[in-house]
């Protein structure tokens, strides 16, 4: 077995330095009625080539998002990925490490892992950032726990507009605390009240933009009013490339950002692993869930850098800890670091620009389809239209054409008739006008 | 410049000097090449960006040179021997890696229709099946993002099971030599932690659980094998008073490797257990994450198990995505999308090359090689408990006492020798624990090396040789950093030089 | 002033009109080694005797610091937050933690004069 150094000799004279006749002495603590004496029935061992032939078999049988038109988004996006950062992250340094607990072995991680908290705080306009979370969802849903840990306060109101799968996460992780949750209507208008919502009891408001149809929220104003009431904003971002053309969270008065990363360097991967970003102020960083990396010097006074505020953190503060999480997404975080890296301020500039582009001329051109109608007023690179059939009957039929038209909402918020003929529709980089016509021309036909 | 000419002053042979990607970027140039945006009618609203971001500029070598170099600064189980005691640093196969990147897996969109991904719901559904069958259980929930969030399931599920019965219960038992995460999910799941203290042997009496079940016990999180690397010998008594009482068994299955193949959680009453595909299933650990956490779930955890669940019907996989069906009585959905795909198709790559007989005989060979270990180095180290040991051989502190040399002074003398250490000072319970797992993925060469290391350093602390352990380390990148200054002075970002550029807050 | 006061979790109080100050000892700090931060109680916050006061953080450990008495706050520390080595420097005079005004002055008689706590804590080590 190609993973298995030790040979047979080996055991031999191993079990011998030990004391043992057999490996099964080893496991003598076993319970007897526990052990198993045969083997497991599933296959035994195969070679490289027989595994590789399988696996590539059952991937054939997916239709990849790259093998036709696809305008699918609703919180994963496809993007080019520079080459440079799939070669990157398969050294084996970055690849097979352990969380960096030696610094001074660990410095190449904790490097990137500073340049990736520089990076998220700049793009989100906040202070700080930490190392990474899981992804989007979570991320949000310790956003809600931190701002009841701050305000020591048990409500929440959650966004309409609000990623319907972030919105039920949250639910899920706070369900069993004791806390609130004021979950606001769907709302593809982009016009919610959300102000008239806050309580005293109110911890924070967590909204979404560009929301999950696409609108765009100034939350200045939003912001002005949960601070009066001693609430916190907290802004969730599903589309990091819309940081490269819109206002920072920051300087709309966000008190915690919450985001996904996974436009940035990741890829699709079928939903995961992803990145989850989290940045805030820098008086709350106590608070703060999740691994943070420091700039301090070694002991001859080299800058070098060292995982900090670990007192948080559930491995020495146990049940009092801000979160229960461990690791993070490390070596997601380092492909948004170099894909970051590569586009520099004017790349992801342009990126965005060209994304938003791309997603006005699909917008202009679906419009001009009879039977679809473009709910939106704004948006950055994804829209919401509004189909004269179910969209996810459409849907099926396109893709049975190759076309991935894009995600019907009732997908997600499957019981609410009025949302049966919305369909959300992205554009990026990756979409050529050939595609757009596809998709049009596709429309015109599932809908006349 | 000046800062990045400071650091090339200081390259040493192949350890070359890298400052951070601020240091050094500069405006007016990009490492992608993009096409100008064609000209539109912006619908961003009045919300377009105006104030600059702040990224530094770089070209695509200088991004390549600069993560070369500092990768270079890390240790890796590419490199060398990773003992670092439960986290289970084994090989990571270069075949998981390229079958992950398969377009038919790695460029599929979470939300495309069912009729397009049916080899993907194959792929989840087949390592559900291999983790059931290792397992002995018959539901496996696949969402959880890692191991803590596979707690974080299990005890929601738990939560869920005795809020449907109509049983309000706040108490969860957790032995004191539990890794920091069991009692941080409990208390997310809104239960007091009861600690269970351990027995001479480094084991949990189930007299001492006796003592402290009742009606308002929800359940114990019970490591097996435990974190001191022994197998819990009275676990199925443990499980059944705790059944007895009306209550749960959640194991937490860190250290799976050790019995993979050999005995199944699912025999010994655990009612759910997550399995960190990132030690047993070796998908890389890419320097803290991504993981997964899948949780196995007994029949009667099974209906609250999290949204989506992947079923087989007549023609073909489908995914339950709503408390429908299946999944209708589910504690809900815990993240956006699916599970860690990337994590599942390594996983099961591996899997199927082991097979049932190699993954047995992983089980094997890591146990063999920690009690290698144990036996090998008892006398120059000191143990705290006898053997035999399950895959991690537990040190502590005892050798060194007198000699003036710390547990983590002997770590960082390690790391001049070209190791990485083992976990040190977890679990708690033990005083300096030295908690080493070597792992079957070592040959013996590899091991008879790295005890003969460990003798010749223990050998040199109780000679007094205290200097070579105080001022190490001494050979690397970086020598001991200043972890005080870090944390009362939190520096968490990179700020521009001059005052008056500081970041718009 | 009262002589000092000492419970066996290491915490000292020094009782004038009424008012005490709180701290941690010397031989806590030295437990504890480097102090990073300290969490201190909102002046104006009722304190139940041997209840959490406070939190003083090392790199690698959280302490919850007990209340040696009952009472409000009424002040705090402030400089332990620029500086929180001053409770490694001066542990029992300039590093101190927190002003309680007694609600209870009873509570003061079981507690350990100085001596006493000097022996115990060499009883400990």
């Amino acid at each position: 077995m190609r993973y298995l150094p030790l040979t047979g000799d080996d055991r031999r004279d191993m079990l011998a330095v030990i004391g043992a006749a057999s490996v099964d002495e080893l496991f003598r603590d076993i319970p007897a009625s526990a052990r198993i004496d045969g083997l497991l029935d599933l296959p035994n061992h195969q070679g490289e080539l027989e595994v590789e032939r399988a696996m590539t078999a059952m991937a054939a049988r997916n239709r990849p998002a790259g093998a036709g038109p696809s305008f699918l988004g609703g919180g994963a996006y496809r993007h080019h990925i520079p080459a440079a950062v799939d070669h990157l992250i398969q050294r084996s340094e970055f690849l097979t490490s352990y969380t960096p607990y030696q610094p001074e072995i660990s410095q190449g991680t904790l490097q990137f892992l500073f340049e990736f908290q520089t990076q998220v705080a700049m793009l989100t306009g906040m202070e700080v950032a930490n190392a990474s979370m899981y992804e989007g969802a979570t991320a949000t849903a310790e956003a809600v726990l931190m701002a009841q840990r701050l305000t020591r306060r048990h409500g929440a109101v959650l966004s309409g507009s609000l990623h319907p799968h972030y919105r039920e996460t949250v639910r899920t992780q706070t369900q069993f605390l004791g806390l609130h949750l004021d979950l606001a209507p769907t709302d593809i208008s982009g016009g919610e009240d959300l102000a008239s919502r806050i309580t005293a009891d109110t911890a924070c408001v967590v909204v979404q933009t560009p929301d999950f149809f696409g609108n765009l929220h100034d939350t200045t104003d939003l912001a002005k009013e949960c601070h009066e009431a001693g609430a916190l904003l907290v802004v969730v971002v599903t589309e990091p490339v819309s940081f490269g053309a819109l206002k920072a969270p920051g300087d709309m008065g966000a008190d915690i950002v919450a985001g996904e990363g996974q436009s940035l360097g990741v890829g699709l991967n079928f939903g995961g692993p992803y990145v989850g970003l989290f940045a805030t102020r820098s008086n709350f960083v106590r608070q703060m869930p999740g691994r943070l990396c420091g700039e301090t010097v070694d002991a001859d006074g080299r800058r070098a850098w060292v995982l900090t505020l670990s007192t948080r953190e559930q491995h020495i503060r146990r049940q009092k800890a801000t979160s229960n999480i461990c690791t993070n997404s490390g070596l997601c975080a380092l492909s948004f670091g170099i894909h970051v890296a590569l586009l520099g301020e004017a790349g992801l500039r342009r990126l965005a620009a060209l994304n938003h582009a791309a997603a006005v001329r699909l917008a202009d051109r679906l419009d001009a389809v009879p039977g679809v109608r473009v709910v939106n007023r704004t948006f950055f690179n994804e829209f919401t239209v509004e189909l004269a059939a179910p969209a996810a009957a459409a849907v099926d039929t396109l893709a049975a054409d190759g076309i991935l038209a894009g995600v019907p909402v009732s997908r997600l918020v499957p019981d609410d008739p009025a949302l049966a003929n919305l369909l959300l529709v992205a554009a990026t980089e990756t979409n050529t006008d050939a595609e757009m016509d596809a998709l049009a021309t596709g429309l015109t036909r599932v809908t006349a | 410049m000046t800062d990045q000419a400071a650091h090339q002053a200081a390259h040493r042979g192949l350890d070359l000097e890298e400052p951070l990607l601020f240091d050094f970027g500069e405006t007016g140039r990009s490492g992608v090449d993009l096409p100008d945006p064609e000209p539109v009618a912006s619908r961003l609203g009045g919300l377009e960006r105006t104030a600059p971001i702040g990224l530094p500029g770089l070209s695509e070598p200088q991004v390549i040179r600069h993560f070369v170099r500092i990768s270079r600064n890390n240790y890796s189980i590419d490199g060398n021997l990773y003992p670092l005691g439960s986290c289970t640093m084994k090989h990571n196969p270069r075949l998981n890696e390229k079958v992950a990147r398969l377009p038919g897996f790695a460029d599929l969109h979470p939300l495309q229709p069912e009729s397009t991904i049916q080899g993907a719901l194959e792929a989840i559904h087949t390592l559900a099946h291999w983790l059931r069958t290792l397992t002995g259980m018959p539901v496996v929930a696949m969402p959880p993002a890692a191991g803590a969030h596979g707690e974080l399931c299990g005890l929601m599920a738990i939560r869920a099971a005795h809020d449907a019965a109509g049983q309000n219960r706040t108490r969860v038992l957790i032995p004191e030599s539990a890794h920091g995460t069991n009692p941080a999910t409990a208390a997310l799941c809104g239960y007091e932690v009861d600690p269970i203290p351990g027995n001479a042997r480094g084991r949990i009496d189930v007299a001492a659980i006796r003592e402290k079940l009742g009606p308002d016990v929800a359940g114990i999180m019970l490591t097996n094998p435990n974190t001191l690397g022994l197998f819990e010998s009275q676990v199925i008594e443990v499980a059944d008073a705790i059944h007895d009482a009306g209550g749960y068994f959640y194991c937490d299955g860190a250290n799976l490797n050790a019995i993979v193949g050999k005995a199944r959680p699912g025999d010994l009453g655990v009612d759910a257990i997550h399995i960190n595909l990132h030690k047993t299933f070796s998908t890389p650990h890419g320097g803290g994450g991504p993981g997964a956490g899948p949780v196995a779930f007994s029949e009667a955890l099974a209906p609250y198990a999290p949204l989506p669940l992947v079923v087989r019907g007549d023609d073909g996989f489908r995914l339950v995505e709503h408390r429908e069906g299946q999944g209708a009585a589910s504690f809900g959905r815990m993240r956006a999308f699916h599970g860690q795909m990337g994590m599942f198709t390594r996983a099961l790559t591996y899997m199927q090359s082991h097979g049932a007989d190699g993954l047995r005989q992983v089980a094997e060979d890591a146990v063999l090689s920690a009690n290698y270990l144990l036996e090998s180095l008892k006398d120059d180290l000191s143990a705290p408990f006898d053997g035999p040991c399950m895959h991690e051989a537990l040190f502590d502190e005892a050798f060194l006492q007198g000699t003036g040399i710390s547990v983590l002074d002997f770590a960082k003398a390690m790391i001049d020798e070209g190791y990485h250490p083992m976990t040190v000072y977890f679990p708690l319970v033990v005083h300096g624990a030295m908690l080493t797992e070597p792992t079957e993925t070592e040959s013996k060469q590899s091991l008879d090396r790295f005890i003969a290391v460990l003798r010749k350093l223990a050998a040199a602390a109780k000679a007094g040789d205290v200097n070579r352990f105080r001022d190490a380390p001494r050979h690397t990148f970086r020598r001991r950093v200043d972890e005080t200054a870090a944390a009362r002075n939190p520096v968490l970002r990179w700020t521009p030089p001059t005052p008056d550029a500081q970041a718009a807050e | 002033m009262s002589e000092k006061r000492f419970t066996r979790d290491h915490e000292w109080i020094e009782v004038d009109g009424g008012v005490g100050t709180v701290g941690i000892t010397a031989y806590a700090q030295e437990q504890l080694g480097d102090v990073v931060f300290v969490e201190l109680p909102a002046p104006g916050k009722t304190l139940t005797r041997g209840g959490e006061a406070a939190v003083v953080e090392s790199v690698k450990a959280a302490s919850e610091v007990y209340a040696p008495v009952s009472g409000e706050v009424t002040a705090v520390n402030e400089a332990l937050a620029a500086n929180p080595g001053l409770v490694n420097e001066a542990a029992e005079s300039g590093g101190w933690f927190l002003k309680v005004r007694l609600s209870d002055p009873s509570e003061l008689e079981d507690m350990m004069d100085e001596a006493a706590y000097r022996a115990y804590t060499e009883d400990a080590a």
